[in-house]
C-alpha cells in the first residue's frame, strides 16, 4: 500500500462528513427524502464514487470499493435512524395535538338496580342460606285464622292488641300483620321433615303512615323445627347471623319478651354500629338497637302445625328488613322506600 | 308504667346505682325505656360531670342535685322587699347560717309582713354554684347559681321551684316540704328518687304495680320480699247484713268482693302519698280515690269506692244507660257487665265508676269494691266504649281472682288512715268462680330440651321460689304450682314452656350458652319460583332498568285510570285513608304513578316491578296471587352528554329490545310476537307475545288518549304488563350449548321488495326455513320505503350468516341456498329482489 493515499479516499471521508453535517436538517418527511435522493441518489457524491470507479488505478478500486460502500452504509444507517427521529416526533406532535381534556364528564351510561330493600332480602337469604336456612313464601292475604288463632292468638285475646289489623270486607280474611302465618303453612307442608326456613313478605299495619310506620313493610323470619333444637342454638344462629349482617365483632343481648307464639320469647338487640354503643340519635341515647324478635317456638303452635311438642322443638325469630337498611343507611324517613323517588333509589 | 324507685324500696332492698338497676330490669323482661332521676345522679350527666365508660345504655333525662349544694331549708320570716311589690325577702336558715334570701315566689305572698312563722316553712335552698334548671326559660336549660344584685340587693342562692329541681314543670312558686322535713339535710338525702318507665309485655300484667316489679327485683337478686301489710284494727259493725250480692255470670265475674268504711272525712292525701302518686302519673284527688289508686299502684287490684249513704237513697227504675265519671252518657252493648244495685246501674264494671255513686267530699260511708272480670269482656266494653282507664287497662290483661280480696282489705286500712273513720266488721264476698292455679311437672330433660341447659331441679325450684311459685320434688319431677297473683301460666305442655320460660329469665338469658344448630339439617328444598324471579330482576336490571316496589294498596279510581274496572277487588274493611281501600289489581297502574312522580327528574326513566296482584275468588276462598311484571320506559335513547349529538327518544322497538334480551337471558326462545289489540295502548304499537302458546301479555306505547291521564310529558310512554308466573313457567330446565364453530361463516346480504302489509317476521322466517341448518343467522339490518320502490312497498335488506359445522362452505354452495331464499321469497310473498 502506498505511503501516500489517493485524493479519492479523503474526498470519500468528506463527502461522508458532509452529508452527516446536513442529516440533522431533515426534520420532516419531506426533508428526509430530499437529503436521500441529495446523499443516497443516484447522483449524490458517493454514488457516483461508485459510477466512477474505472477513473481510479487497478489497485486502487477494491479499497476505494470497499470505502465508497462503507460510507454509504454509515449514510444509510444514518439516514434510518434520523429517518426513526422525524417519525417519532411528528407522532409525538400529533398525539399532543389530540390532548383531550380528561376532566371533561364520560358519556353517560344507564346503570339499572334494584330496589334498596330487594338488596337487603338478598344479603339475609345469603347469610341464612349459608345455614341451611331456605326461602320459603307465603300469601298477603291470610284467614284470620291462620294469622291469629292457630299462631295461640285467639279472638280478644289481649296479645290482638300488639297488632294493629286490617280486615278485609270477607268475613274471616285479613291483610297478614306478620309473615308468621306462613310459619303454619310450612309446618303443614313439611312435617314431620324438620324445618329450616326462612319467611320473607309483604306485612301490613293499620296505622298512619309517618316518617318513622308504613302501612306496608317487609318482614324476613326464621323458623326451626327438629328434635333437640334448644334455646342456646336460637342464640347462637342470631349471633351468628348479628355478626355476618353488622360486623364480625358486634355485640349482642337477648332479653326476655313476649310474643304469644313463642315461649320462652326474646329480643335482641344489637350494640349500635353508628355510634359503637356510646349513643346517639340513631339508638335514641340507648347504645343497643332492637334488631329482631325471636323465642321458641310455642308447643300450640307446633301441635297447630302437625308436630308433637312433646318430641319436637323449634325456634322462630323475625326481623323488618326496612329497619335493618335504614339503620345502616342512616335514612330517617321509611316513606321513602315505597314513594320510589329516583333520586333516592339511584343511591343504592 | 312508671315505676317508683323509693316506693320499690317499701318492699325490697336495692342496692344499685340508677343504672345497674335499669339493667337489671331490663335483663328480666321489664324493658327501661327512659329513666328519670329525681336528684339522684347518673351516668354521663352533664350536670354532675360524671362521665361514663362510653357505653350508654339507656336514655336518662333529670337533674342530679349536689349534696352540698343544695339542701333543705327553713324560712322563719317572709319580708316585703324594700322596692319591688313582687318580690320578698326571706330569713332563711340552712343549717349552717342565717341568709336573706330574695323570691318572687307567689306562694309566699300570704306570709308576707306576718312577722317570725310559727312554724317555719321548709323549702329546698341551692347554695351559689348549684347546678338547676332555669325556672324563666322555655324548656330545660341548665343554670349555674352566681352571686347578683337584683334590685338593690344580693343574691347568690335561692329557694326552688319543682321546675328548677328537675321534678315536674311545675314553676307557680316554689316546693313547699313537709314540716317535718330536716333542715340542713342534703335534698337528694331527703327527697332524691328516680322514676322507671317501663314496658309491661301483655303477659306480665301481673307486674303493673310497685309490688310486682319489686317482686321481680327480688327475685333476681335473691332477696326478701316485704309484701304490704293492714295494720289498722276494725272498729266497726260488721258489715253482714248492710249488702248483698248477686252474680249473674260466674264467668264474666268470678268474684265481688265488698267492704265498708264508716264515718270518713275526705281531704288531700298525705304529702308522701300525693308525691308517690304523681310519680307514678296519677293526680292526687281526696283521700278515698287516692288510697284506691294508691292500691291498685300498689298490688295491681282496681279498687272502687261507691259512696255508700247516696246507695241507699237511689230510687226508681233501671237505666238502660250509664252516666260515667267522665260525665258522658253511655248506651251499652248486650255484653257489657254493669255494676248495679237494685235501682239500676252503677259503674261500667272493671273500666269506669258511675257519675252518681261518686265519691265526693261529703261523702262519709264508703263501699269499696275489689272484683275480677273477664278480661275478653273488658276489652270489647273499652274498644265499644272507647274508653279506657288504668283500672281497664289492668282487668283487659287479667287480675287474678285472690287480689280482689286483699285489695279491699288493704284499701279501707288506707282509706281509714288517710281520711279517719272506722272498717266495719268483715267483707262480703261472692266468689262463684275459684281460680284455679295451675300445677306443672319439670323434670331436668324438659329443662334441658327447650334451653339446652342442664340444671338441678332443686336449683329450678330455688329461682321458682323466688316468684312464689310453690315448689315440690316428687322423685325425678318437680311440681311446680302458680303463685295465686298471675294468670299466665298454663297447663300441660303450655305450662312447661311457660315455667321454663321463668326458669330461664331467672337464670338470665345472657348466662344461656350461645349453640350451633346440631339437629339433623332437613331435606333441602330449593325455591325455584323465587330463583327464577330473582334471576328475571338481575336481568333487567342489568339492561338499564331501575326496579321499584309500589304499595299494593290502592283505589279503583286510581287503576281506573289506567282501564276501565274489570271485575271485583280484595277490599278492606277498615282502610286508613279512601285512597287506600283496595288490594291491587294492575301493577302497572302502580307503575305509572311512580313515573308520574319522577319524569320529570330525569331525561330517560326506564323502571320496572315485579310483584303480586290480587284476584278474588269465589265461594269465600282466598284471592289468587299471581306475580306480574310491569316495565315503564320514556325520555331519551341515550343520556344526553356535553357534545350535543341530537337526541332521540326511545320508541316501540327499544322496548322490544329489551323484552327480546329479556327473553334471551331467560333462555326463552320461539317467541311470537303480533299487532295485539288492547285500550290501554296504542292500536298500532302494541304486540302480544306467546311462547309455545302460553300468553305472557302485551307490551308498546301507550295510547295518548290514556297516557294524557298521567302528567308523564310527551314522550311516548312504553309499558309492559306481562305474566310473570306464565313467563318464569317458560324457562327451560335445562339446556345444550352448540359448540363453538370450527369454519368461517359467509356473510351475505340480501335485500327484498314486498307489499307493506306483509310483516317482516314472515320474511324472515322463510329465510330461516328455507336455509336450513346452514343458515345460522338472519339480522334485518334496514328497512326502505320511497319512489324508487313504488308505493305500498318496502325494501328489507337481511344480513345473512351461512355457517357448516362440517366444513368451510363454497361459494357455490351458498350461492345454492340462497337461489333457494330468493325463489322461496318470490313465489310465497311476491318478493322481487332489490337492485335486480
Ligand atoms: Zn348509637
Amino acid at each position: 500500500m502506498s505511503e501516500e493515499q489517493h485524493p479519492i479516499l479523503n474526498q470519500l471521508e468528506q463527502i461522508q462528513q458532509d452529508a452527516l453535517a446536513v442529516l440533522e436538517t431533515a426534520v420532516d418527511e419531506a426533508g428526509i427524502t430530499a437529503w436521500r435522493s441529495a446523499h443516497l441518489g443516484r447522483t449524490s457524491p458517493v454514488m457516483t464514487v461508485f459510477s466512477q470507479m474505472g477513473q481510479f488505478p487497478k489497485e486502487l478500486r477494491p479499497l476505494v470499493g470497499q470505502r465508497a460502500n462503507q460510507v454509504k452504509l454509515a449514510l444509510e444507517a444514518a439516514l434510518a435512524e434520523q429517518a426513526e427521529r422525524v417519525r417519532q416526533a411528528e407522532l409525538a406532535q400529533k398525539l399532543a395535538a389530540e390532548t383531550l381534556d380528561v376532566t371533561l364528564p364520560g358519556r353517560p351510561q344507564t346503570l339499572g338496580r334494584l330496589h334498596p330493600i330487594t338488596q337487603t332480602l338478598r344479603e339475609i337469604y345469603r347469610v341464612m342460606g349459608e345455614m341451611g336456612f331456605q326461602v320459603y313464601r307465603a300469601r298477603d292475604v291470610e284467614t284470620d285464622d291462620y294469622n291469629f288463632t292457630l299462631l295461640n292468638i285467639p279472638p280478644h285475646h289481649p296479645a290482638r292488641d300488639m297488632w294493629d289489623t286490617y280486615y278485609m270486607t270477607t268475613p274471616g280474611m285479613v291483610l297478614r300483620t306478620h309473615t308468621s302465618p306462613g310459619q303454619i303453612r310450612a309446618m303443614r307442608e313439611y312435617a314431620p321433615d324438620p324445618i329450616r326456613v326462612i319467611l320473607p313478605g309483604m306485612c301490613y299495619r293499620y296505622e298512619q303512615v309517618s316518617a318513622r310506620s308504613e302501612i306496608q313493610f317487609n318482614q324476613v323470619e326464621l323458623l326451626a323445627v327438629g328434635k333437640g333444637i334448644t334455646f342456646g342454638d336460637l342464640k347462637g344462629t342470631l349471633t351468628d347471623f348479628a355478626r355476618r349482617m353488622f360486623g364480625q365483632n358486634v355485640r349482642t343481648r337477648l332479653r326476655p319478651s313476649y310474643f304469644p307464639f313463642t315461649e320462652p320469647s326474646a329480643e335482641m338487640d344489637v350494640e349500635c354500629f353508628v355510634c359503637g354503643g356510646k349513643g346517639c340519635q340513631v339508638c335514641k341515647s340507648s347504645g343497643w338497637l332492637e334488631i329482631l324478635g325471636c323465642g321458641m317456638v310455642h308447643p300450640k303452635v307446633l301441635e297447630n302445625g302437625g308436630y308433637d311438642p312433646r318430641e319436637f322443638t323449634g325456634f322462630a325469630a323475625g326481623m323488618g328488613p326496612e329497619r335493618i337498611t335504614m339503620l345502616r343507611h342512616r335514612i330517617d324517613d321509611i316513606r321513602y322506600f315505597w314513594s320510589d323517588d329516583v333520586r333516592f333509589l339511584e343511591q343504592f | 308504667m312508671k315505676v317508683v324507685l323509693s316506693w320499690l324500696k317499701d318492699y325490697v332492698d336495692i342496692d344499685l346505682s340508677l343504672e345497674e338497676l335499669a339493667r337489671l330490669l331490663t335483663r328480666i323482661g321489664l324493658e327501661v325505656e327512659e329513666v328519670h332521676s329525681i336528684g339522684l345522679p347518673y351516668p354521663d350527666d352533664s350536670v354532675t360531670g360524671m362521665k361514663s365508660d362510653g357505653h350508654q345504655e339507656f336514655k336518662f333525662n333529670g337533674l342530679a342535685w349536689a349534696p352540698d349544694k343544695i339542701v333543705v331549708a327553713q324560712i322563719d320570716e317572709v319580708m316585703p322587699h324594700p322596692n319591688a311589690d313582687r318580690l320578698v325577702l326571706c330569713r332563711l336558715k340552712d343549717g349552717v347560717d342565717e341568709y336573706v334570701v330574695l323570691t318572687g315566689a307567689p306562694n309566699l305572698f300570704e306570709y308576707k309582713g306576718r312577722g317570725p312563722l310559727p312554724q317555719p316553712l321548709k323549702v329546698a335552698y341551692a347554695r351559689e354554684g348549684a347546678r338547676i334548671y332555669d325556672g324563666h326559660a322555655e324548656g330545660l336549660v341548665l343554670t349555674t347559681l352566681k352571686r347578683a344584685k337584683i334590685r338593690g340587693v344580693e343574691s347568690f342562692s335561692m329557694v326552688c321551684s319543682e321546675k328548677e329541681l328537675g321534678i315536674s314543670e311545675e314553676h307557680e312558686g316554689i316546693m313547699l316540704l313537709p314540716p317535718d322535713a330536716p333542715t340542713g339535710t342534703p335534698l337528694v338525702d331527703y327527697l332524691g328518687d328516680a322514676v322507671y318507665e317501663v314496658s309491661i309485655l301483655p303477659n306480665m300484667i301481673r307486674n303493673a304495680c310497685m309490688l310486682g316489679v319489686a317482686r321481680e327485683i327480688a327475685a333476681a337478686l335473691g332477696k326478701p320480699l316485704r309484701k304490704p301489710v293492714h295494720s289498722l284494727p276494725v272498729t266497726g259493725a260488721p258489715l253482714e247484713g248492710q249488702v248483698a250480692i248477686e252474680i249473674t255470670d260466674p264467668n264474666l265475674n268470678p268474684r265481688f268482693v265488698l267492704g265498708l268504711v264508716r264515718d270518713v272525712r275526705p281531704m288531700p292525701s298525705p304529702d308522701w302519698v300525693q308525691r308517690r302518686l304523681k310519680l307514678a302519673g296519677m293526680r292526687p284527688i281526696n283521700s278515698i280515690v287516692d288510697a284506691t289508686n294508691y292500691v291498685m299502684l300498689e298490688i295491681g287490684q282496681p279498687l272502687h269506692a261507691f259512696d255508700y249513704d247516696v246507695l241507699v237513697e237511689r230510687a226508681g227504675g233501671k237505666a238502660p244507660t250509664i252516666i260515667t265519671l267522665d260525665n258522658v252518657e253511655r248506651q251499652l252493648d248486650p255484653y257489657t257487665i254493669l255494676v248495679t244495685d237494685t235501682a239500676g246501674a252503677l259503674s261500667l264494671a272493671g273500666v269506669m265508676g258511675g257519675l252518681e255513686s261518686e265519691v265526693t267530699d261529703r261523702t262519709r260511708t264508703v263501699l269499696l269494691e275489689g272484683a275480677c272480670w273477664n278480661f275478653i269482656n273488658i276489652r270489647r266494653t273499652i274498644s265499644a266504649q272507647r274508653l279506657s282507664s288504668e283500672a281497664a287497662y289492668r282487668f283487659s290483661r287479667g287480675v287474678h281472682p285472690s287480689l280482689s280480696q286483699w285489695g279491699v282489705e288493704l284499701g279501707m286500712d288506707r282509706i281509714a288512715g288517710w281520711s279517719g273513720g272506722s272498717i266495719a266488721a268483715g267483707l262480703v264476698d261472692a266468689y262463684p268462680l275459684p281460680a284455679v292455679d295451675p300445677v306443672v311437672e319439670i323434670t331436668v330433660e324438659d329443662i334441658h330440651r327447650l334451653l339446652g341447659i342442664d340444671l338441678d331441679l332443686n336449683l329450678a325450684a330455688e329461682l321458682l321460689k323466688r316468684l312464689e311459685f310453690i315448689c315440690r320434688m316428687d322423685e325425678d319431677r318437680l311440681l311446680v304450682q302458680t303463685p295465686p297473683h298471675r294468670l299466665d301460666i298454663g297447663t300441660g305442655v303450655t305450662g312447661k314452656a311457660d315455667i321454663i320460660e321463668e326458669i330461664a329469665r331467672m337464670v338470665g338469658y345472657d348466662q344461656i350458652p350461645a349453640t350451633r344448630l346440631s339437629s339433623s339439617l332437613p331435606p333441602q328444598r330449593g325455591n325455584a319460583a323465587l330463583e327464577r324471579e330473582e334471576k328475571l330482576r338481575d336481568i333487567l336490571a342489568r339492561l338499564g332498568l331501575q326496579e321499584v316496589i309500589t304499595y299494593r294498596l290502592t283505589a279503583p279510581e286510581r287503576e281506573e285510570r289506567l282501564a276501565p274496572l274489570d271485575g271485583e277487588y280484595m277490599a278492606l274493611q277498615n282502610p286508613i285513608a279512601p285512597d287506600r281501600r283496595v288490594m291491587r289489581r294492575s301493577l302497572l297502574a302502580a307503575l305509572l304513578e311512580v313515573a308520574e312522580r319522577n319524569i320529570r327528574l330525569r331525561e330517560r326513566l326506564a323502571l320496572f316491578e315485579i310483584g303480586p296482584v290480587f284476584i278474588p275468588q269465589p265461594d269465600g276462598d282466598l284471592p289468587a296471587e299471581p306475580t306480574r311484571l310491569a316495565i315503564f320506559m320514556a325520555g331519551q335513547r341515550d343520556l344526553p352528554a356535553w357534545d350535543g349529538a341530537s337526541p332521540t327518544r326511545l320508541d316501540f322497538y327499544d322496548l322490544k329490545g329489551i323484552v327480546e334480551a329479556m327473553l334471551a337471558g331467560l333462555h326463552i326462545s320461539g317467541a311470537v310476537y303480533e299487532l295485539a289489540v288492547d285500550a290501554r295502548f296504542h292500536p298500532g304499537k302494541c304486540a302480544s307475545i306467546v311462547v309455545n302458546g302460553s300468553q305472557l301479555g302485551v307490551f308498546g306505547e301507550l295510547h295518548p288518549a290514556v297516557q294524557r291521564r298521567w302528567d308523564l310529558g310527551d314522550a311516548p310512554a312504553l309499558c309492559a304488563d306481562l305474566d310473570a308466573d306464565a313467563l318464569l313457567a317458560c324457562l327451560p330446565d335445562r339446556r345444550e350449548t352448540l359448540p363453538v364453530p370450527a369454519y368461517p361463516a359467509i356473510l351475505e346480504d340480501i335485500a327484498v321488495i314486498v307489499d307493506e302489509a306483509i310483516p317482516a317476521s314472515r320474511v324472515a322466517d322463510l329465510i330461516r326455513q328455507t336455509g336450513g341448518k346452514l343458515v345460522v343467522d338472519v339480522r334485518l339490518f334496514d328497512v326502505f320505503r320511497g319512489d324508487q320502490i313504488g308505493s305500498g312497498k318496502k325494501s328489507l335488506a337481511y344480513s345473512l350468516t351461512y355457517q357448516s359445522m362440517e366444513g368451510t362452505l363454497t361459494d357455490r354452495e351458498t350461492a345454492q341456498v340462497r337461489n333457494r331464499i330468493v325463489r322461496r321469497l318470490e313465489q310465497e310473498l311476491g318478493a322481487k329482489l332489490r337492485g335486480e
